[in-house]
Parts: C-alpha cells; structure tokens; sequence
C-alpha cells in the first residue's frame, strides 16, 4: 500500500479547472519529484496535498485512507507538511519562533525538535533571534524547511525551494533534503529546476495544463521524452 | 473682522490657562480612552476587522454590570469578575458563528454586520432600561483624591490609568511572551498559512474576541463611574479609533499613547473654552493623520 496516493484527482478555482485527474504514488522512504512548466498545476497539487485546496475525500489517500478535503490545520497531524512556494514565513515572529509555531502541527514524535534542525541547518541556531524575513533567501527557505520538519511529518512536500535562489545555495538545500530523507522522511519535490529534480529524485512526475504527462525513474528517462512531457511537443 | 480678533483674544486667554494640571488631568482621561481603544486594536492587529460595535458593546457590557448590581446588590468589582467568563463566552461565540463567516466576504461585509449589532444593541437597551441615564458607583474612592506635588488628582481617575498601563503589559505578555501570543501574531501575519502550523485560525480569531471582550468588560467598568446611556456607544467608538489611529493601527502601546494624546488635547480645548473639549481631540486627530497617516507607532 502507497504512503499517500492521489487517484483522479481534480482542483478548481471557481469556474477554472488547475487539476484533471490526477494518479501518483508516493512509497514509503521514497523521494519523489514532480516537474513541469509555469501553471502545469503543480502547486495546486500541492496545496491539495496539503489541505489548503478542496478535494474529493476519496481523491488522497494517505495508508489507504481517505483524507481528500481535510483541512490543512488537520491535514499536518496526520503527517503530511508542506513548504510553500515562496517560503511564506511569519514576518511578525524570529527564526526560532517559526520553527517552534510549526511544532503545533505535530502530533507524533519522529525525532524533529530544534536540535535536530540547527544540526542540519547551523545558521539558523546563530541567528534565531533575528526577525525570519529579514534573512537572506537561502536562510529563509532553511527556516521554511525547517518549521515543516518540527511538525514531524511523514510526508514533507517541498514546492519550488530552489526558486529564487543561487546556484551554491540550491547544492546546500538539496544537501539538506538528502540529509532529511536519510532520516526516513518520504520527499516530495516539486521543481522548475530538471537538473536538481533529477539528482535528487527516485521517481519523477511531469505535469503538463493539470494532467500527468509522464512518469518514470530519472536513470530511465531519455531528455526528448521529459522535453516532449514538459514542453507538449 | 471683528470676530477675528474676538477668536484670538479668546484663544490666548484661553491658552493662558493651560497648566501643568490640564496635561496631568489629560494623562488620566487618555487611561480610560486606551481602555476604549486596546479592545478595538486587539481585534483590528489580528484579523483586520474594524468592529463598530466596539463602543456599543462597553456600553453593553457597563448595562450588565448595572443589571447585576441592582439584581444582588453586588459590588461593581464583583459584578464584573462573575461577567468576565460570560464576556469571554460571548465574545468567542460572536466571532465563531456570526464574524467569522463575514471575514470571507471582503472588506464591507464586516462593517455592515458589526453597524447592525451596534444598532440591535442601541434599540434592545432602550426597550430594556429606557434612555435615563445609569452610573456605576464605586463608593468613597470615586472621590478621593491625591497630591502629586504637580497636580492633585483623583484616585480613581489614577486607577483607571493604572488598570489601562496594566491591561496594555498583560495583552503584550500575551502576545509575545506566551505560545498562545505567537499563534495570534502568525495568524495576523497569514491566516491562510498558519493552518499548515496545525493551527486553525477561526479558533484563533475567536480567541482574540474573546479578549478584546474581557477588555471592553474592564472598559465598561471605568466608564461607568460616570453617567452613561443606551446611545453613548458610537462617541466611545469614535474616540477608541483616533486612539488607534493616532498610536497606530495594530500597535497596542501605541493605542495607549493615541489615548493619552487625545485625553490631554480634550482637557487643552476645555481649558480655552468648555466648548471645545471634544474639538481639542478631533483637531489633534486629524493633524497627526495628515502628519503621519499610518499614525505614530504602526507596524
């Protein structure tokens, strides 16, 4: 039985359609990444993910169960936490407030506490008493990643944690996620970049106009086939 | 241009009269308008909702107090401890059932429904205890008095004072000493995002209603020392806003400042002439938010 699968699942805002039935699996231990252009719904699965976006209950399952349209405040309890495209930090709270505030969402103990997150993350012990936004980009998506991990989820949902940020930075914070999956934490990536999906990915989905286009091991993948996925060509 | 010179004879005679005592005097009257204003401010920092039922509800509240000490003979401190959890309870209720559900609808909605309770509440305290007047009375302290050497005051105008500078410490430890205050903070910063913390932020919302209600139940009680009726609540409203205002919108040290400022340019223009008491503080009002439009502490 997959950790967390989607079956059919569909998102809406309004009259707009951002998801046309999408399946994916995602297995136990698994890191897996899902790709594609601007506005190929890759966030709104996400979100959906996550709870922010309504779904059908029978469209996520997480072991099984049905737990499509849960809230997102619930949706973290049982495990499953999202790092937001764009960080999304508290400006009014420090480095070490944000972290402590995502512990609220935890129900079960996996080892995730402060200590754990300054061993990966040093820099944020240095400056937890400075105000989260007014760090640089990389430091802020440590502290991003970071307030995800102290809900200590089975599933950590990362969407574009590369956007934005240097090429030196992007090698750490994958260092990062390669750390917190040798921790037993199940990955799911979402990325514009192809090179960082890929290095740090099992599996790959590419999303093209809400739809799965293609799906496949990286080792597997030829480049024309991702290209014709991403590109629709 | 006869009236001219009347009007400036007026005023420098007037001014002439502004002591040290009239700025000490304004001090005290800003303890009791911060009162006002800390609930409102509370309420506006964490959701953004302009409640104009704000001065209506101390009004509400101070009709409770009055309704329970004339029913148990109870003293006012009294009466006011037992109200505090139903005040809560009240609160929380309000915002879980009915403000909540407005806050998705823009900006209008919230002002319309929170109009309409400001005038359900006018209408049911006139049909219950009439247009006379009420007071609160405090007993022997209403009248005593202090000399500070500058100024003699009186001590529960001091208390008033004291209680607001109290209130406005404890919202703070509240909000930045307590895990509770960092949920509050957060979710005034995204309460969308904030749900990914596990927390919800209409129980949130509900929370922080429910202490803006513990203070205007504290308001009440001060204000009630003099006399009030079923109409007094839109000019507590009005004063409680410029105090947020002028100390800037969200900033609860600053609805303190905001009260004081405005309590000292009333006790100025009583003091040039009793007519302008309440032009003393619109005038200083709209001279800071043409100064300084997001007022002079805001986040």
């Amino acid at each position: 039985m997959a950790l967390l699968e989607t079956r059919n699942l569909t998102v809406h805002y309004g009259d707009f359609q951002a998801l046309f039935g999408v399946d994916m699996r995602l297995e136990e231990g698994e890191t897996v990444a899902v790709i594609g252009a601007n506005g190929a719904g890759k966030s709104s699965f996400m979100k959906a993910l996550a709870g922010l976006n309504k779904a059908r209950s029978d469209a996520i399952l997480l072991e099984g169960r049905p737990v499509g349209g849960t809230p997102a405040y619930r949706m973290v309890k049982l495990g499953i936490a999202l790092v937001p495209e764009g960080r999304r930090l508290f400006p009014s709270l420090s480095v070490e407030e944000n972290l402590l505030i995502g512990a609220n969402g935890a129900a079960v103990d996996r080892g995730w506490n402060l200590d754990a997150i300054y061993s990966i993350f040093p820099i944020l012990k240095e400056r937890r008493r400075q105000r989260a936004t007014t760090m640089s980009g990389g430091q802020q998506q440590m502290v991003a990643i970071g307030r995800a991990l102290m809900s200590n989820p089975r599933v950590l949902l990362c969407d574009e944690i590369s956007l934005g940020l240097a090429p030196t930075i992007i090698k750490d914070v994958y260092a990062a996620i390669k750390q917190i999956r040798g921790r037993g934490t199940t990955v799911l990536l979402v990325e514009q970049d192809l090179n960082a999906a890929l290095g740090a990915a099992d599996r790959v989905y590419c999303f093209m106009e809400g739809r799965v286009t293609l799906e496949g091991r990286p080792g597997e993948l030829t480049r024309e086939a991702i290209h014709d996925a991403y590109f629709g060509v | 241009m006869e009236w001219f010179d009347t009007f400036f004879t007026g005023l420098w005679t007037g001014l002439g009269r502004v002591s040290l005592d009239t700025i000490v005097q304004g001090v005290l009257t800003g303890g009791l308008y911060a009162l006002y204003a800390a609930g409102l401010s509370l309420i506006f920092g964490v959701m953004g909702l302009v409640n104009l039922a704000h001065g209506d509800l101390i009004v509400l509240a101070a009709y409770a107090i009055v309704a329970m000490v004339t029913a148990w003979g109870l003293p006012v401190w009294v009466a006011l401890l037992i109200a505090m959890p139903f005040l809560f309870a009240f609160g929380f209720g309000l915002q879980r059932v009915v403000l909540n559900r407005t806050l998705r609808s823009g900006l209008l909605v919230p002002l319309l429904v929170t109009f309409g309770i400001a005038i359900i509440i006018q209408n049911g305290l006139l049909e219950v205890f009439s247009a006379d007047s009420q007071r609160l009375r405090f007993g022997a302290i209403e009248t005593q008095s202090i000399d500070l050497g500058i100024a003699t005051v009186g001590v529960f105008r001091l208390l008033t004072l004291g209680v607001a500078v109290a209130v406005i410490l404890a919202l703070s430890f509240l909000f930045y000493g307590t895990r509770q205050g960092r949920m509050l903070r957060a979710t005034s910063d995204s309460a969308e995002y904030v749900q990914l913390m596990g927390v919800n932020p209409r129980i949130v919302f509900a929370i922080a209603m429910g202490i803006s209600f513990l203070v205007i139940g504290i308001a009440a009680m001060f204000m009630g020392v003099t006399n009030f009726f079923p109409t007094s609540g839109p000019a507590n409203l009005l004063t409680a806003f410029e105090a947020v205002v002028i100390g800037g919108l969200g900033s609860l040290w600053g609805t303190l400042v905001g009260g004081i400022i405005i309590g000292i340019a009333q006790n100025i223009g009583a003091a040039i002439d009793p007519g302008w008491q309440q032009l003393g503080g619109h005038i200083v009002f709209l001279v800071i938010v043409l100064l300084r439009p997001r007022g002079l502490f805001s986040k």
